[in-house]
């Protein structure tokens, strides 16, 4: 049985139609990302499961029991918010023992999970500090100890590390990795517009689009096997190579895809031909941006440091595998790829 | 230290001592006068001559001073009360609930008291009478609502609209009634911005003058501006500037201590920390 189960799922504000005939099943103690654009819907999908807001058409199931009009806690959720949401006015003990206080469980029993929570997130020695003594970071662990607390089914994540730096964002992230390992029996979705936190993170990820699921699979069909333009030009970083027009054409299609990485560059000869207009030197990558006749700009991936320079005339070979080919419509065409 | 720095050091200090002065210097003036008895009134003195009670004694035990006061005290208590009830539900409603004409409706409220109490006041009195509160306390606690509840509000509306909504949800998510919600997290964190209007809403309707002369009639139901101004002497020429100061000092108390008690909550920031920060 699906843990959470969403079926042909609609959502109007208004007029405003922002999601449409969302279906999706997720399995127990799965990790699901949602990504896509910004305004896309993935906020408001999170939110309906969580019900925060109401649905307005389809059926939403949680192990089995269908969840539309059941109150948010009672669907045997916990959610972390962007914004962290503590309450200010409470320490982080109070903080975490609120939700516990609300299902009426005794004292003992709050203050064994809260402890459990704060080891599992090492927040023990925070524990009387207000939240707005607190870190970026720790307020984030606080947030995630609060969900955790409540022994949920099913958690839900909205952006939880894009108010963080980057190098807390790392550590963070490998946290909600080993959490997931650790509470095996809960299914996560968690939300980001970040594909590094997608990739490394999901089970399974779904690209939404403009109020619709685009693709649903595992990181690496993504990458390899994006249905769609659009889920090619997501998935990935940097982002995908896409030449249309004569050039396209010759591969028979209207639309051809390369990533950086599937791109060779040489001095001596190639498929394309063209001049080095940029280069970004990442250290274990250069990424050299070549303006090409057939094809004009196309980002290309180098391994190592090397001795490009802006103005160097290169060569260009794509590794025919690892070319995409779409028709006008944005689908994939062409002999389906193993 | 260079001559440059001691003379803007001197003027700094020198506009300090006069700001300081310009505004004790009216209460401690009262202050000294309603110490003093008799024709030592009339004497321009700046330390006090004596220590003389008596002008307090007669204030507050000849006649209905002390009823008077309780009168300000009921008005002005029941005004705070109702005001931040009000204020608080009306506000929520404004903040967090998309309606139609809600930008109107704020502007309409705050527009309403931008009228010079003078405008209102004929209406005012018609509609007092109908209501057959001409005389009660009453008619001061509905006619000073008229100017507390849009600031009331519009203070409690900006305030919440900055809460985020996200800490509002955690709290459902939490499980959380919609009860328990506004006892649990919104009145703490809303109670800095409340003592803040409340104190003003009390200063307000403890201060009023122009309704509290218009709409009550006996002496027993006046507040104590109007009883101030209408303390009268033995005779017609004889202005009893003792007695009046004495009274001035006796109500000027209960705002300094309630703003010296709360200045410590009026802080603002409890808020930060919920959110990224
Ligand atoms: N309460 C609301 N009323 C009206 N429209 C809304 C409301 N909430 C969201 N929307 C609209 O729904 C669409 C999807 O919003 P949503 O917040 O789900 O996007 P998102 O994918 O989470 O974007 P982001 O990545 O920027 O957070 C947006 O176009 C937004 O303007
Ligand atoms: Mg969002």
């Amino acid at each position: 049985m699906a843990s959470v189960e969403l079926k042909s799922i609609c959502k109007s504000f208004g007029s405003v139609e922002v999601l449409r005939d969302v279906n999706l099943s997720l399995e127990k103690g799965e990790f699901v990302v949602f990504v896509g654009p910004s305004g896309c819907g993935k906020s408001t999908l999170l939110r309906l499961v969580a019900g925060l807001e109401d649905i307005t058409a389809g059926d939403l199931y949680i192990d089995g029991a269908r969840m539309n009009d059941v109150l948010p806690s009672k669907r045997g959720i916990s959610m972390v918010f962007q914004s962290y949401a503590l309450y200010p006015h409470m320490n982080v003990f109070e903080n975490m023992a609120f939700g516990l206080e609300q299902a009426r469980l005794n004292q003992a029993e709050i203050k064994a999970r809260v402890a459990e929570a704060a080891e599992i997130l090492q927040i023990t020695p925070l524990m009387e500090r207000k939240p707005r003594q607190l870190s970026g970071g720790q307020r984030q662990r606080v947030a995630i100890g609060r969900a955790i607390t409540r022994k949920p089914r099913v958690f839900l994540f909205d952006e939880p590390l894009s108010n963080l730096d980057a190098a807390l964002r790392v550590d963070t992230r490998l946290e909600i990795a080993a959490l997931h390992k650790r509470l095996s029996d809960t299914t996560m979705i968690y939300v980001t517009h970040d594909q590094v936190e997608a990739m490394t993170l999901a089970d399974r990820i779904v690209v939404l689009n403009a109020g619709q699921v685009e693709q649903v699979g595992r990181p690496m069909d993504l990458y390899a096997e994006p249905a769609s333009a659009f889920v090619a030009g997501f998935i990935g970083s940097p982002r995908m190579n896409f030449v249309t027009g004569a050039t396209a054409e010759k591969h028979g299609a209207h639309t051809l895809g390369i990533r950086p990485e599937h791109i060779t560059i040489s001095r001596d000869a190639g498929e394309w031909s063209g001049s080095i207009v940029h280069i970004e030197q990442l250290g274990s990558d250069t990424y050299v941006h070549v303006k090409t006749e057939e094809a004009g700009i196309v980002n290309a991936r180098a391994i190592g440091a090397n001795a490009f320079r802006a103005g160097d005339a290169v060569f260009l070979t794509l590794q025919s595998e690892s070319v995409h080919l779409f028709n006008a419509d944005g689908l994939p065409v062409g002999p389906a790829r193993t | 230290m260079t001559a440059r720095r001691w003379i803007t050091r001197a003027g700094f200090y020198a506009l300090v001592v006069i700001i300081i002065v310009q505004a004790i210097f009216p209460f401690y003036y009262a202050i000294l006068t309603s110490l003093e008895d008799g024709q030592a009134l009339f004497e321009v003195n700046y330390l006090p001559a004596a220590l003389d009670f008596s002008n307090y004694a007669s204030m507050l035990t000849s006649g209905v001073f002390g009823r008077q006061i309780l009168n300000s005290v009921f008005v002005a208590a029941i005004v705070v009360v109702i005001s931040l009830f009000l204020a608080v539900t009306a506000s929520y409603a404004l903040s967090r609930i998309r309606f139609r004409g809600r930008g109107l409706l704020l502007l309409t409220i705050l527009s309403v008291s931008m009228f010079p109490q003078i405008a209102v006041l004929a209406g005012l009195f018609e509609v007092i009478r109908t209501l057959g509160l001409f005389n009660s306390l009453w008619s001061l606690v509905f006619s000073y609502m008229i100017f507390t509840l849009p600031f009331t509000v519009w203070v409690l509306t900006t305030f919440m609209r900055n809460l985020p909504i996200e800490i509002e949800e955690a709290a459902i998510m939490d499980g959380a009634p919609p009860f328990t919600i506004i006892r649990r997290v919104f009145l703490p964190i809303m109670w800095p911005a409340m003592v803040t209007t409340g104190l003003l809403a009390f200063i307000h309707a403890w201060n009023e003058f122009l309704f509290a002369l218009t709409f009550l009639s006996t002496d027993t139901q006046r507040t104590v501006p109007v009883a101030i101004a209408l303390i009268s002497g033995r005779s017609e020429f004889e202005v009893p500037w003792g007695n009046i100061m004495a009274a001035s000092v006796v109500v000027t108390l209960p705002l300094v201590i309630l703003v010296l008690i709360f200045q410590r909550r009026i802080v603002s920031g409890l808020t930060a920390g919920a959110v990224k920060g």
